[in-house]
């Protein structure tokens, strides 16, 4: 047994964290929340360069085919530089998505121009008035012809004025799950711009007689549940790396700075109280690691994750917030600046909690698997 | 990252289970009395439960597998902390009899590292057999956390030293044969100066032992009182004066890490299983929201802590010092310990109360014994502001508070 990362691995974080410090400093984030334009391309294409969107994609579909684990690797890298781009939603939502899809067609054509930085995915699930979760899709795939007609809302969809793709859940008007990947220039979708905390460029888009030709469908019925279940699982957790790399800079960033800050004549972290802030932040960083290890590793190997998925992200939903905060009550007043760090990796986990299923919706899962 | 054990890892846990399940009776885990994070050799009820232990043990002692990490040399098998983590994990998933772990996990060990070949000679044997069982003399009344602050007096006499003083919270000291003694042989020294360590033996004259009752109603620890007692100069271990420096350097983690994880999986199972199968007003338990809720987390933390006892073992193993993992995992389990038994108690209601196992007592009155059993597992073997006080000044190397009574050390 061994929970340490192997050589290459250790290779690859140093690797993105040196890339990600250099061209994707936290200002890039600040300088891109208010702009006309979704995210820098500049920093997508050197990604691109790097192989980055190909990391799981298979060599068939000329990818990098690496594990799992790689890529919790370069997300919670990104966790870390709150990366003002699409990544996540192209290649850990799209590229996993097409990846397991039997639409061999469909692989062929999209897989490919993801994996070289051409093309970028976002995904729609959620609508007006529902929350994380399959259960309640309204939004209907009508069959026309050769293809599908949809129609219906959906809330929350990232970065959606400036991908290629919309991967859109939908249902069938037989009630089955549907998984399309739409073009989003599609004639009938209307984008509304959400202001959120994350500046993720969120959007509302609605789908008015959206025409998707038969071939863009990943999968249906029985098929689609277990697809975007699988999609619930490895995204969920790498959530976990998402947020893990937000909760790791906050500690980092107050370790630092308590023994940098004077009061009362000495560093403020030679204060007990401070020591002892310190201290759960090293647990609770600890304890989220572990678990999400945990769950990489058993998806990395193929093995069934569902429990020790839903664990790490039911716990780091809660434990990144409580580290983040715990950043903020140590920096104390500078932390509630704007040009002060702390906001953005508050921000990136409070998205990342909500994203994939919220705590409640994991701990029920988890509830489930242990039989209650 | 490789989180799953190498094929003579398996094939060891595998023996270990197969030797728990064919040695013990089938029953056995709900005959033994034991809340995770327990410091005290529990209690065996019955005559014969006693008589099963003590075989039980024998057999332990013919495998070797109570000295298990230990050269080969001293009664040992060498295996690695990995295997003695399996070990300790598959002893207590299934609450078997153990000798208390001092002497074997503490005192042999500090034995083998800074003990003369005669000493060596003289108690190593017995201890791996469990002949000897131990105590560790640290704690008195006015030095707790800071142990430096002992008063204890150990001056030498020609070629005995002589002990005057008191100690306190002293486990097992009235079952044991030997105390593991700090104590200040030069008083005009320095607070961390001065100190040594010596094997006591209990029999000699002018120690005084008084068992203690616990919460529970029980007499673990002890007070105990030194009237001139005599200890031959040959029982000094390590060199004079340099006792805390000694105990600095022991590589005390060996012991902190083997936390009986698997008690906590136990345990666990047990409050699951009767989630899942009891009633309250009529209803199940276990699907009631804030049950529910409350046993995911605590099913979290479990898996949580197992995962810190194989990284610790790992770094052990691979020549690391784990000193902030080790002191992460006594702060995360036996939080979690404690926070197991208020679920468990949240989750019986009024029977809860119940102290006796009757046809009304749910668990065997395990969960109210846990209860106030834990409020220990935060406070012994350093508390968990002391633990919290090492993450950050050794871990994260934040400074020492320099002031008045808090000089730096």
């Amino acid at each position: 047994m061994n929970l340490e990362l192997n050589k290459e691995q250790k290779l690859l974080r140093q690797a993105a964290k040196d890339f990600l410090k250099k061209e994707c400093p936290r200002d890039l984030i600040r300088e891109w929340r208010y702009a006309e334009g979704d995210y820098p391309e500049k920093i997508w294409k050197k990604m691109a360069k790097l192989g980055w969107m190909g990391v799981t994609i298979p060599e068939a579909y000329e990818g990098m085919e690496g594990d799992f684990i790689d890529l919790t690797i370069l997300i919670e890298a990104m966790g870390e530089a709150c990366l003002p781009a699409p990544f996540f939603s192209t290649v850990v939502v799209g590229g996993t998505a097409l990846t397991i899809c039997d639409n061999e067609k469909l692989k062929a054509k999209v897989l490919p121009q993801i994996a070289a930085g051409k093309k970028t995915v976002t995904f729609a699930l959620i609508e007006p008035g529902n929350g994380y979760g399959y259960s309640n899709i309204q939004t209907i795939a009508t069959k026309q012809g050769d293809g599908y007609v949809l129609e219906g809302t959906k809330l929350f969809v990232e970065y959606a004025r400036s991908v290629d793709y919309i991967l859109t859940v939908a249902r069938s008007e037989s009630d089955g799950l549907m998984l399309f990947l739409v073009d989003a220039d599609s004639g009938g979708i209307e984008m509304t711009y959400q202001e959120t905390l994350d500046y993720a460029k969120q959007c509302e888009v609605s789908l008015s007689g959206v025409q998707v030709p038969v071939g863009n469908l990943l999968a249906e019925g029985t098929a689609a549940e277990k697809l975007l279940s699988s999609l619930e699982e490895q995204a969920g957790v790498a959530k976990c790396a998402e947020m893990l790399g937000g909760m790791q800079a906050a500690f980092d960033m107050s370790v630092a700075y308590s023994k940098e800050r004077v009061q009362f004549e000495r560093p403020i972290g030679s204060f007990q109280s401070i020591q002892h802030h310190c201290a759960n932040m090293a647990i609770e960083v600890g304890n989220c690691r572990n678990i999400t290890n945990l769950a990489t590793w058993k998806i990395s190997q193929g093995l069934p994750a569902t429990k020790e998925a839903s664990m790490a992200k039911s716990y780091a939903n809660v434990a990144s917030n409580k580290v983040v905060k715990l950043g903020h009550q140590i920096h104390a007043a500078i932390s509630f600046c704007d040009e002060h760090d702390m906001h953005l990796l508050l921000r990136k986990c409070h998205a990342a909690a909500v994203s994939f299923g919220d705590t409640t919706y994991h701990t029920e899962k988890v509830a489930v698997e242990l039989g209650l | 990252m490789e989180i799953c054990f190498t094929e003579k890892e398996q094939a060891f846990y595998d023996e270990v289970d197969e030797f728990l399940r064919t040695e013990l009776p089938a029953d056995w885990p709900s005959r033994s009395v034991i809340w995770p994070g327990d410091y005290a050799p529990s209690g065996y009820g019955t005559e014969e439960n006693y008589e099963i232990a003590f075989q039980f043990i024998a057999k332990l002692v013919d495998k070797k597998w109570l000295t298990i990490s230990w050269p080969e040399e001293y009664s040992g098998k060498q295996y690695t902390h990995m295997e003695q983590s399996i070990f300790d994990e598959r002893m207590t998933y299934y609450r078997a009899p153990m000798v208390d772990s001092l002497g074997v996990g503490i005192v042999g060990p500090m034995l083998l590292r800074i003990g003369t070949p005669e000493q060596q000679a003289e108690w190593i044997p017995r201890i791996a057999t469990a002949e000897i069982r131990c105590w560790l003399a640290y704690s008195e009344p006015n030095a707790g956390s800071d142990l430096a602050a002992i008063e204890t007096t150990a001056i030498k006499d020609g070629d005995e030293y002589v002990i005057n003083g008191q100690k306190v919270w002293s486990s097992g000291a009235h079952i044991s044969q030997f105390g593991w003694l700090i104590a200040r042989t030069d008083p005009s020294a320095g607070k961390h100066q001065g100190v040594s360590l010596f094997m006591l033996d209990n029999n000699l004259p002018g120690i005084t032992i008084r068992p203690i009752e616990n919460i529970i109603g029980e007499s673990h620890f002890n007070e105990v009182f030194f009237d001139n007692v005599r200890i031959p100069a040959r029982n000094l271990i390590g060199e004079e004066n340099k006792g805390f420096y000694h105990l600095m350097s022991a590589l005390d983690f060996e012991r902190v890490a083997l936390v009986g994880i698997g008690g906590f999986r136990r345990m666990y199972e047990e409050l699951l299983e009767y989630a899942r199968t009891t009633k309250l007003d009529g209803k199940i338990l276990g699907k009631q929201p804030d049950v529910r809720h409350k046993l995911v987390d605590i099913g979290t933390r479990v898996e949580i802590a197992y995962q810190y006892v194989w990284q610790i073992a790992a770094m052990i193993d691979q020549g690391l010092n784990p000193t902030v993992e080790s002191s992460v995992l006594k702060v995360v389990s036996t939080e979690l310990a404690r926070d197991m038994s208020e679920v468990g108690m949240d989750i019986l209601g009024p029977y809860s109360q119940l102290t006796k196992p009757s046809d009304r007592t749910p668990l065997r009155a395990l969960v109210s014994r846990g209860y106030l059993n834990a409020i220990s597992a935060t406070i012994g073997a350093g508390t968990s502001e002391i633990q919290r006080n090492i993450i950050a000044q050794r871990g994260l190397g934040m400074p020492r508070y320099k002031g008045k009574g808090g000089q730096k050390s």
